[in-house]
């Protein structure tokens, strides 16, 4: 009974964790552009790939283990920066300003197209990043046993949730970001060149989408499709959370990651749609999300 | 309380939470007056005026109209009774064209309530075009006919908003800032316009104004707001006269035409 | 009632009708699919106008396809009309319910909710073993007043069915959008404030079109279902719904024809695409899509518009 409680406990903050690193993203680019970018899903597969493969290569050479995860880190980083501008530059850059629905069109049509460039830069076969895992280890809690490599993905979770939130509260550029979340059009009129922003946030976006992508490899089988299914769990992270909101990520993430591991131990049938019956109760309670001011209409 | 009376308020009251936003209000207006309603920004207008249609329920008082109390009734039966209003900024269809705009307000008005009267009535249905046409000529914006609402110019907005209201033949008519960001060469022109369409139909009209004279010149009465509560209530010249008023509201005033006043005469 | 347009409209389907049998079978199967969908399409359409873009219409179209496949499975119930009648119930029925909930909502979160209300069924479907789990299950073949079609006859009975019930919905929404309710989708997508202030619940008249819009789309997924002979939670996934909305945003919002112009001519590219690119026919679609987007913002319908009046304003 505890040992449950334990294991959904674990079980969940890890699958949070993923969760985390895959919407901070997603809810950086829609606080600041205010556009849902479906492309998401093709930057954390991109980023799932690239590990699987670069990383995967790195380790067969026997190289020493920290450099495999930092180059995790930097092939996630390398990604988002190069579809990252591609998609911002040259293809948001065309639409903004238009409705928003037509900018979800156009990163969901971005989506479909990066697909298929999955297929034709590696194929349909799936790739296992297993060495991670290994160097992770094992710990034992009980009768529980805990996979090192995910208590990391927690710890650097939470890492990443702290250095986010500092650098948006404290560093200059961070501060002007939550300016052009918070109101966009007084932070233009103040002289914040909106532009640079943009393409800045949709590229730190696009890494923090790969790095999810990347964290993850070790623990999946790296196939078509997966882009497909983080998408709509992100999303539905982010619509509980708030959009734009790096605490409603976090809180988002928890929230959908024990949810589901509820779910997996104690009623399996409910494990693939939890989340949304969650997402769907939170709306209707707080229509934006649990940590999004209501937006008054304007007469 | 006599027949032709068609708007009677007695002790209205509105609280949010500690703050007042009005208090005591009674007034009663007479059938077909046009009444102005004169007051600083946060002094009670606007409260006053969404209480009597619907989108404030009072804390305290009651709203009667021809007879009927209406205090706390939703806004959408109270816009079915005859009580309409138009906009400070003009609430109209930009992609729609000024005809289009009249006749689907036309058709919203003439289709009978609930969902099967809207299912039955045809958007193009010849009372509502004919209502459109009338209201395209009552305002004078024949012209503008098959203008897009998004391109007309401000004054025209304004009397397509104010049409909009009308062609519901609603017996009371609010009017907020009817002139607000028209040119000051233009308002006295568009105030003719409304008000003698208005007459014509023998709607009663409140309308909320800060151009003094404007109000001196189209209002039967005036009401002064300050504070949340009416502090005057009379004629033109009553009200603008009163000192308070004067002290609270519109400044120390020279008649029309007098020597040193800017008024246009 | 007998504009013009709708003339042709029905001329058009009547000459389909007649063609049919001189058509190429796959061209009549494919044509059956595509008009199917259509239906989807059309309902989105009625969505659309109003500015609200649904990314879980696959609800609808999963619960009619499976309403039609359950009671194929489970009951002695073999006519197509009867069936067809009780999937367009259904998922009128669960758009009603739905729809107190969804039409509170505008812009992206209408369509972020209705996206994982659809979600919501395909955990729901995959779960499921009675409900035939990831495989789905297979739909018996249906009765026209009584008689099973054989092997030729059934596409044929098919396309029939499907081109007859696609004019009816086609005059029916143009019907709809004469009235009152459904000409306020322009209007209701410029100035909700005003509609209100006119006296009309805004949410109300949101409600009905998501109604229509589920119930067009719970036919279409029955058509689909009897068509494809199988059902599965595919059909709620909500790559299904964004296959709608593309096909939506080809067709724009402007006419009812274009929905299954759209709709057939996607159908068709789709079709050829994976046949010739077999690899990147993803990449194909993806740049019809951004390309219409782009430059063909209103849609194919704005095509023929455009021909028609020139400088005019939009029709409401």
């Amino acid at each position: 009974m505890l040992l449950t409680a334990f294991a959904i406990f674990t079980d969940g903050l890890v699958y949070a964790a993923y969760l985390f690193v895959v919407a901070i993203g997603l809810t950086l680019i829609f606080g600041v552009m205010k556009i849902l970018n479906v492309a998401h899903g093709s930057f954390y597969a991109f980023g799932a790939y690239g590990a699987a493969i670069a990383v995967g290569l790195y380790f067969n050479q026997g190289w020493p283990a920290a450099g495999g995860f930092l180059l995790m880190l930097l092939v996630a980083m390398v990604i988002g920066l190069v579809l990252g501008l591609i998609i911002e530059r040259g293809l948001l850059r065309l639409v903004y300003g238009k409705d928003e629905i037509v900018v979800v069109l156009v990163t969901y049509a971005a989506f479909l197209i990066l697909e298929d460039v999955i297929i034709l830069l590696w194929g349909t076969n799936s790739y296992a990043l297993y060495q991670p895992l290994v160097i992770g280890g094992n710990v034992e809690v009980s009768s529980l046993i805990l996979s090192g490599y995910d208590i990391g993905l927690v710890v650097f979770a939470a890492a990443l949730a702290l250095l986010v939130t500092w650098a948006l509260k404290r560093t200059r550029y961070g501060r002007l970001l939550t300016v052009v979340i918070f109101d966009r059009e007084t932070a233009a009129a103040f002289g914040i060149n909106v532009t640079v922003v943009y393409t800045v946030t949709f590229v730190l976006g696009a890494m923090l989408g790969a790095l999810g992508g990347a964290v993850m490899a070790p623990k999946i089988s790296v196939t078509l499709g997966i882009g497909v299914e983080v998408i709509v769990l992100a999303f539905a992270v982010v619509a509980i959370g708030g959009m734009g909101s790096i605490e409603g990520a976090l809180v988002g993430a928890l929230i959908v990651g024990l949810c589901r591991a509820a779910a997996v131990h104690l009623v399996p049938q409910l494990e693939l749609f939890v989340i949304y019956v969650v997402m769907a109760l939170v709306l209707v309670v707080r229509p934006y999300g649990l940590f999004t001011r209501a937006q008054p209409r304007k007469i | 309380m006599t027949t032709s009376t068609i708007l009677s308020v007695r002790d209205l009251e509105k609280t949010f939470g500690s703050l007042v936003a009005a208090r005591d209000i009674t007034v009663s207006v007479p059938a077909e007056q046009t009444v102005g309603v004169i007051g600083a920004n946060g002094a009670g207008k606007t409260t006053f005026i969404n209480m009597i249609t619907g989108h404030l329920k009072p804390s305290r008082g009651s709203i009667w109209f021809e007879d009927r109390e209406i205090t706390g009734m939703p806004s959408r039966e109270i816009t079915r009774l005859g009580i309409s209003r138009s906009f400070q900024v003009a609430q109209i269809f930009p992609s729609l064209t000024v005809f289009e705009n009249l006749c689907a307000a036309a058709a919203i008005a003439r289709g009978s309530k609930g969902l099967l009267g809207q299912l039955t009535t045809p958007i193009r249905l010849p009372a509502a075009v004919a209502e459109a046409n009338a209201a395209l000529e009552l305002f004078q914006i024949d012209h503008f006919r098959d203008t897009l609402a998004s391109t007309l110019p401000q004054g025209v907005r304004k009397l397509l908003d104010i049409g909009m209201a009308v062609v519901g033949w609603p017996r009371l008519l609010l009017l907020d800032e009817p002139t607000s960001g028209i040119s000051i060469e233009e308002k006295i022109d568009l105030m003719n316009v409304v008000m003698s369409a208005l007459k014509s139909r023998k709607i009663t009209v409140l309308f909320v104004e800060h151009d003094m004279e404007i109000v001196a010149r189209f209002a039967d009465r005036v009401l002064a707001f300050y504070d949340g509560t009416v502090i005057a209530d009379g004629t033109p010249q009553e009200t603008l006269g009163n000192p308070q008023v004067q002290e609270l509201i519109s400044g120390s005033r020279l008649a029309p035409g007098a020597v040193g006043s800017t008024a246009h005469a | 009632m007998w504009t013009r347009t709708n003339v042709l409209g029905l001329l058009a389907f009547v000459a389909l009708e007649i063609a049919a049998p001189a058509l190429p079978a796959w061209l009549v199967s494919l044509a059956t699919i595509a008009f199917a969908n259509a239906l989807v399409v059309l309902g989105l359409v009625i969505l659309w106008r109003a500015g609200l873009v649904p990314f879980g219409q696959a609800l609808f179209y999963a619960t009619g396809a499976y309403a039609v496949a359950l009671l194929g499975r489970y009951t002695g119930i073999r006519d197509v009309f009867l069936l067809l009648a009780i999937a367009a119930v259904a998922s009128g029925c669960v758009a009603f319910l739905v729809g107190f909930l969804l039409a509170r909502y505008r812009e992206i979160f209408f369509a972020m909710l209705s996206l994982a209300l659809s979600m919501i069924l395909y955990g729901v479907l995959v779960k499921t073993e009675t409900l035939g789990s990831t495989d789905g299950f297979h739909v018996e073949a249906a009765t026209f007043f009584g008689h099973t079609p054989q092997e030729g006859g059934r596409e044929l009975a098919m396309f029939w069915l499907v081109v007859a019930i696609s004019a009816l919905a086609a005059f029916l929404v143009s019907l709809y959008f004469r009235t009152v309710a459904g000409a306020l989708a322009v209007p209701v997508r410029d100035n909700e404030i005003r509609i209100e202030f006119l006296g009309l619940s805004v949410d109300r008249l949101i409600h009905f079109k998501l109604v229509l819009a589920g119930t067009l789309a719970g036919v279409g997924g029955a058509l689909a279902a009897f068509s494809v002979g199988h059902v599965d939670p595919n059909m709620s996934y909500w790559t299904t719904s964004g296959g709608f909305v593309f096909v939506t945003i080809l067709a724009g919002a402007g006419s009812v024809a274009a929905a299954f112009v759209a709709s057939f001519l996607f159908e068709l590219i789709r079709s050829i695409a994976v046949d010739i690119l077999p690899g990147t026919w993803q990449i194909f679609l993806g740049s019809v899509l951004l390309l219409t987007i782009l430059f063909l913002p209103e849609g194919l319908g704005s095509l023929a518009t455009r021909f028609k009046r020139r400088g005019q304003a939009k029709a409401p």
